[in-house]
């Protein structure tokens, strides 16, 4: 019921700004867009910004896409796989979306996968599970954020090359997320000639990281963190309180220092290099105007999740525009997507591959104090990344896919 | 009382967030701890004697309800404080690590070990060795007696409940600058807590203080050897003494 009423007042609202075009308009032409995020539990942080990041995208579009109304409705997963793909069927069959952009969390679009296949339910997604567009590509799924290791192979490349780091630990969240991070990170750091001498998986929700930070090497240049949401900001308070920060360099993956945890943190974070698809830093036309009304909005910088969605909303629009608005066509709308070349978003420029992965920039971006709040400043850019890195596809796709023991690490000290 | 009391999560992690704010205008971390955990107890109270006492005599009705709570608890802290991770600070003279042969161990740590032990003893003095104790163990052991010898019962549990209450809370501002307030905190401490009090038994302080002892170490320790056996290892000797004594180590009651 809750929900209903929620919906209800929404949709009232929506009404209210429109004016008299949302009811007259017959309801096969307006748009019905879902999104499938995370309002409650301990992912909400992300998933809200989530919404706001998208409802100021269409707000700034005037709620008409390649001339089609779009009318927004939201399911609230909490986080959990099961209800995500609960959610993503009331969306379905009960508000009869046309899209949606979603889900947040890889657990949540694995639970989804079969659904979405026979629902043929177009799919922006912010989730980044591997295999979704690798050797098991859904045809409905595309992904305009990137795939769990696709950021953490050019942070080996700079950690390499120009931090000159040649023996590191990786830690990172017990759970594929963190294992297909932290494996991209080995192999091109081993292949580069460096060697990862430990390895640890903390469980996701240990609340403590006092014995793991008690094993840890410290005969080692750096390490990488391949934390999600709060735990690498807990990490990096307690391994500051170990007093490990002078002797070890860490770094970290796209989630490891968002702009959501930055806010929250003081000077320990200070000159920590990671590496993102994304800061709030990037100077470009469309970044620089998207930041700035956030910021006036909610008095934060946005983040990861917001610019996940905000970016997913300029994909839609580009390849809406390329099919003159007509959604209903499942799969001119896929083939749209997959062939988008240098969509303009505040990622900056974004293509597909045939896998329905995007290639984009990566930045590797510096923890600095800038008008007093810490940011991410941009200090190298990978220019178009793909989610094979350097890696030919076929060749890549050869390989079992990145996992908590492949590929094998050869050079473990015990 | 006598019922398995699942909010003690929830309120851990309330107690962190309300420490957090506290410290903006109380620049103690010791006395923001002190001023949590009478909120926290004002707020157990309240909840103790409009909900759970309504219930008294249906434990399953009681437990179900003390999850409910703690689910609402984690929700209003996510719309009151948002979904970011807020940071206790630590106090300023504790930041530094200190070396034992050689090796860092945070400072602050080693108060927090001296904290828990102030307040273990101080609780063992309490039950075992005050008049209100033995009060409280009375009411524990036979409730209808303990009210025919004129103790009043209903006001001295409502007592310990919050008295309980303000532990976790202020628990949760002690925590605070190790783990910091956030979302789920309250799913993460919950089964540490629930752990040491069936391993020890239901019911037994010193229980209690050797089951916390045993859990500790076995996790600390496990974790470290066997990486992999990370989410069994904290499971493990609990379901050992489960298995050969159901009332725990020193239990009064069966778990």
């Amino acid at each position: 019921m809750a929900m209903n009423r929620r919906r209800f007042v929404k949709a009232a609202g929506a009404a209210a700004t429109l004016g008299y075009s949302g009811i007259t308009f017959s309801q096969a032409n307006t748009l019905r867009l879902g999104l499938m995020t995370v309002k409650t539990g301990p992912l909400a942080s992300g998933g809200i910004d989530m919404e706001r990041a998208l409802i100021q995208y269409l707000k700034e579009k005037n709620y008409t896409l390649a001339g089609r109304k779009v009318e927004l409705f939201v399911g609230d997963s909490a986080g959990i796989p099961a209800q995500a793909r609960t959610k993503i069927q009331e969306l379905v069959e009960r508000d009869r979306i046309h899209i949606m952009i979603g889900p947040l969390a890889a657990a949540e679009a694995l639970a989804a996968d079969d659904y979405i296949r026979q629902a043929q339910l177009l799919t922006l997604s912010v989730a980044a599970a591997e295999d979704l567009t690798q050797r098991r590509p859904n045809p409905w799924f595309t992904r305009g954020t990137a795939t769990s290791a696709q950021c953490a192979h050019p942070m080996a490349d700079y950690a390499f090359k120009e931090m000159k780091m040649r023996r590191m630990v990786t830690i990172a969240d017990d759970f594929a997320y963190g294992h297909e991070m932290s494996a991209g990170f080995q192999r091109v750091f081993e292949e580069l000639g460096g060697k990862i001498v430990q390895k640890m998986f903390p469980p996701l929700t240990v609340p403590d990281y006092g014995t793991y930070l008690a094993q840890l090497k410290s005969n080692v240049d750096g390490i990488f963190l391949g934390f999600a949401g709060a735990n690498g900001f807990r990490y990096l308070r307690q391994f500051n309180e170990y007093g490990l920060m002078k002797k070890v360099t860490p770094v970290g993956g796209m989630t490891a220092l968002d702009e959501a945890v930055l806010r929250n943190m003081g000077d320990e974070a200070l000159g920590i290099v990671t590496s993102c698809w994304y800061s709030a830093e990037i100077e470009n036309a469309v970044n620089k105007r998207f930041v700035a009304n956030f910021r006036v909005d909610w008095k934060y910088d946005p983040g990861f999740y917001a610019a996940a969605t905000y970016t997913e909303a300029a994909v839609l629009e580009a390849a809406l525009n390329q099919i003159k608005g007509r959604i209903e066509d499942k799969q001119g709308f896929m083939k749209a997507v997959r062939g988008l070349k240098n969509v303009e978003t505040c990622r900056g420029p974004v293509s597909f591959d045939q896998y329905g992965n995007v290639v984009g920039n990566n930045y590797i971006r510096k923890v600095e104090r800038k008008d007093g709040r810490l940011v991410n400043r941009v200090i190298k850019t990978y220019p178009n990344v793909s989610q094979f890195w350097t890696y030919k596809p076929e060749d890549f796709l050869k390989n079992p896919v990145y996992s908590r023991d492949y590929p094998p690490a050869k050079n473990l000290e015990s | 009382m006598r019922i398995a009391n699942l909010t003690h999560g929830a309120l851990f992690m309330l107690g962190a967030y309300i420490g957090a704010s506290t410290l903006k205008t109380v620049p103690n971390l010791w006395l923001a701890a002190l001023i949590t955990g009478a909120i926290v107890a004002v707020l157990g109270g309240i909840f103790e004697r409009l909900v759970l006492r309504k219930l008294s005599g249906n434990v399953l009705g009681q437990v179900l309800v003390t999850l409910g709570v703690s689910f609402i608890i984690a929700d209003l802290c996510l719309v009151v404080w948002g979904g970011d991770p807020i940071p206790v600070p630590t106090p300023e003279f504790l930041r530094q690590p200190v070396f034992i042969a050689g090796l860092a161990f945070p400072a602050y740590r080693l108060a927090v070990v001296v904290i828990a032990v102030i307040a273990a003893v101080g609780l063992y003095v309490l039950i075992e060795r005050t008049r209100l104790g033995a009060m409280i163990r009375a009411g524990v052991d036979d409730m209808e007696m303990a009210r025919a010898c004129g103790i009043p019962v209903s006001r001295l549990f409502t007592t310990v409940f919050c008295l309980g209450a303000a532990l976790a809370g202020a628990a949760g501002v002690v925590g605070g600058p190790i783990m910091s307030a956030y979302p789920g905190l309250d799913a993460d401490m919950l089964p540490l807590a629930l752990i040491v009090v069936i391993l020890g038994g239901v019911g037994s302080l010193g229980g209690a203080f050797i089951g916390a002892f045993i859990t500790g170490f076995v996790y600390t320790f496990g974790v470290a050897m066997l990486p992999d056996l990370a989410y069994v290892i904290l499971f493990l000797p609990m379901i050992l003494v489960i298995a050969f004594r159901p009332r725990g180590l020193f239990g009064k009651f069966a778990a």
